[in-house]
């Protein structure tokens, strides 16, 4: 799950990470309000869930809260890369000497979390890594041990900081770590950290992704999810416990598991189709969760066939037939079905299904061609 | 012969007493497994099954009494990581964590501290581990496979019994199944279980299914290149996931670039790899 800027910088702010004065706004006129409380310059920056928002001019600099207040009125109304701003930032503008990079994401291979520098801040990490890796100067961080305060001092003398700036450089360092660490994250960045004109550092700029699996022990973080980047069907499945991605395709997939889920998607594609969803319903699903599964499937307009692969082994054939029955009665689809069912149970799942009028196929690739074939209205 | 679990396996589950635990502990029993016994806190001193297995506090005193040798978790995600330092620390020699849903950072602490104790683990988020005709360990279906000669180690759950069934389908049989888990970090990955085929007697042949997200796919190639000299047969799911979302499994991503179907494929068929195109076409890649 991402973390706006703005909240991302208060959970930094609250492990002892200095960030700019400032309040994020939803009106012009609340703006225009902070900007007067701070005084002077400040930024106005869109709170949305992309990269780029600088260059799509969602940052903008005021010198007036007038300005601010304007500048505020026409970022509340962008869109970027087709997410609604819904709120402003507005941060007293600082002084920058000096961009630097600090961040903490967690390194796969080496089942630990990397802290990662650059003396090389404000621009896309990813960009560094790719053109000069050498320029990011990485320490990996003990799980069982945390940060401790020579790694930070090698990042620090890695990027070539000035040693006046080691002491506090430690300090963040140390509380980007604790937020990371007690939010549960998976990625927090600070880009860029700034060298101020007055010589201090600053966070200018945060991004956190936390860790879904770990949401249930920070339900205060969870709260925070901003629910304009996932589609209406994505949080409706999320509500039944289903997994549900949708593509642009047009053959609804319904599998239990997610890598026969993937695979089903895969061999769609082989036999010349477009998968319109990721589905998986999980294991043990009951006849309730499978219903619910179908109307999402079918939410989308653009299907033209359903491809039911369940491989029973925990899941019940006969419990997944009950299901996509009850499920027909409700949705009325239109939409050809083609079901496989394999696995416990499987015979009287079938049984079930040949009362109803739908496609039945015994093999995954045979069943991924029928659905291809009734797709394409040649059935 | 096998690998991890056999006749000799002396089985714990942690958490037997509740739904899914119980439930596949029935099935694990009707397979032959040798489970000992159960744990369960605050339990301690029931019976369940037909008061043939007993239950106890801790896993400690579980092991002490019956002498178990591997612990398989069925506890709920929140506990899923004191669980697997219960074991750890209780002696236990291999864990199986079948619990899907635990929080990354925990597992790097659990990996962490178990690889300090040298402790087998396999998962979490996993189906376990099958030994035709000899025990399982976990919850893959016991009736779609038959023993034999072909080693089988996956990321996946449901698409492991698919290639199991597709190779019963044609009389051929499996040494032990391996299901390593869909999270990012995990214990056993498909290096280890590589190995152990390499080294198995049992084993002639070897299916490795991979999906996208990390690289241990291209280490596993990397791997069967200098050391396998037993053939491997491979699949990657999710050619047609898009970038930068989680495909159902933690670990099922593609970022910045990397984790993709096709640089996997690319390595193993590199490594001389055979990859199927779908999941039944594997059968007719093994010799």
């Amino acid at each position: 799950m991402k973390l706006h800027e703005y909240q991302s910088k208060q959970i930094f702010s609250q492990y002892g990470v200095p960030i700019p004065k400032g309040r994020v706004a939803a009106t012009a006129a609340e703006a225009k309000q902070i900007a007067e409380e701070l005084g002077g310059r400040v930024v106005v920056k869109s709170q949305v869930l992309v990269g780029g928002r600088g260059k799509a001019g969602g940052i903008r600099l005021a010198k007036s809260p007038e300005e601010a207040e304007d500048l505020a009125a026409q970022i509340l109304s962008m869109e970027i890369k087709g997410l609604p701003v819904r709120k402003v930032l507005v941060d007293e503008a600082a002084n920058i000497e000096k961009e630097i990079y600090l961040g903490i994401t967690n390194d796969r291979a080496a089942r630990r979390p990397v802290m990662m520098a650059s003396a090389e801040g404000g621009v896309e990490i990813e960009e560094v890594a790719r053109q000069t890796p050498e320029k990011i100067i990485k320490v990996h961080i003990d799980p069982l041990l945390g940060l401790q305060g020579y790694q930070a001092r090698d990042l620090a003398a890695g990027i070539d900081l000035p040693r006046e700036h080691w002491r506090a450089f430690g300090q963040i360092a140390q509380g980007l770590w604790q937020a990371y660490l007690k939010s549960d994250a998976t990625l927090a960045e600070i880009n860029p950290l700034v060298i101020t004109a007055e010589n201090t550092l600053l966070a200018v700029d945060g991004k956190m992704v936390l860790d879904d699996n770990a949401l249930f022990r920070h339900p205060d973080l969870a709260e925070m999810r901003d629910l304009d980047v996932e589609a209406e069907a994505e949080i409706e499945a999320r509500k039944y416990g289903l997994s549900y991605i949708q593509l642009d395709g047009n053959i609804g997939c319904m599998v239990n598991g997610a890598g026969l889920a993937m695979t089903t998607m895969d061999v769609i594609k082989l036999f010349g189709g477009e998968p319109a969803n990721f589905l998986d319903i999980g294991g043990g699903a009951s006849a309730e969760k499978v219903a619910a599964a179908f109307r999402i499937i079918l939410s989308d307009p653009k299907i033209k066939a359903v491809l039911i692969n369940i491989f029973g082994g925990i899941t019940r054939g006969d419990e997944v037939a009950r299901g996509i029955l009850a499920a027909m009665e409700e949705v009325q689809p239109e939409a050809p079905m083609v079901v496989r069912i394999v696995g416990t149970n499987a015979e009287e799942g079938r049984k079930l299904l040949a009362e109803a009028d739908m496609i039945t196929a015994e093999t995954l690739a045979d069943a991924a061609q029928k659905a291809v074939a009734a797709a394409k209205g040649g059935n | 012969m096998s690998i991890l679990v056999d006749k000799n396996t002396r089985l714990i589950v942690q958490g037997i007493t509740g739904r899914e635990g119980l439930f596949h502990t029935q099935k694990m029993v009707e397979y032959g497994t040798n489970v000992v016994a159960g744990v369960t806190p605050g339990k301690g001193g029931e019976w369940v099954l037909d008061d043939k297995i007993p239950v106890f506090d801790s896993v400690k005193i579980a092991r002490e009494t019956t002498g178990a040798n591997a612990s398989v978790i069925f506890v709920p995600a929140r506990f899923a990581a004191d669980a697997m330092f219960e074991a750890a620390d209780a002696g236990v020699e291999l864990i199986v964590c079948i619990t899907e849903g635990v929080p990354v950072l925990d597992m790097m602490r659990v990996r962490s501290y178990l690889d300090q104790k040298g402790v087998r683990l396999v998962g979490p988020n996993c189906p376990g581990l099958l030994t035709p005709g000899e025990a399982k360990v976990g919850i893959i279906p016991g009736e779609i496979a038959i023993p034999g000669d072909v080693g089988v180690v996956s990321r996946s759950g449901t698409l492991t019994y698919e290639v199991l069934y597709a190779l019963k389908q044609v009389g051929r049989g499996v040494s032990t199944c391996v299901g390593i888990g869909g999270d990012p970090v995990n214990g056993t990955n498909f290096i280890d279980a590589l190995r152990m085929f390499e080294e198995d007697p049992q084993t002639n042949y070897v299916v490795l299914i991979g999906e996208i997200g990390g690289t241990d796919e291209e280490k596993a190639a990397a791997f069967i290149k200098e050391h396998m000299t037993k053939p491997v047969v491979g699949f990657i799911a999710g050619q047609t996931a898009p970038p930068g979302k989680r495909m159902g499994h933690a670990g099922a991503i593609v970022e910045g670039g990397t984790g993709l179907a096709a640089d996997k494929i690319k390595a193993l068929e590199a490594a001389g790899v055979r990859v199927a195109k779908h999941p039944e076409e594997i059968p007719s890649l093994l010799p």
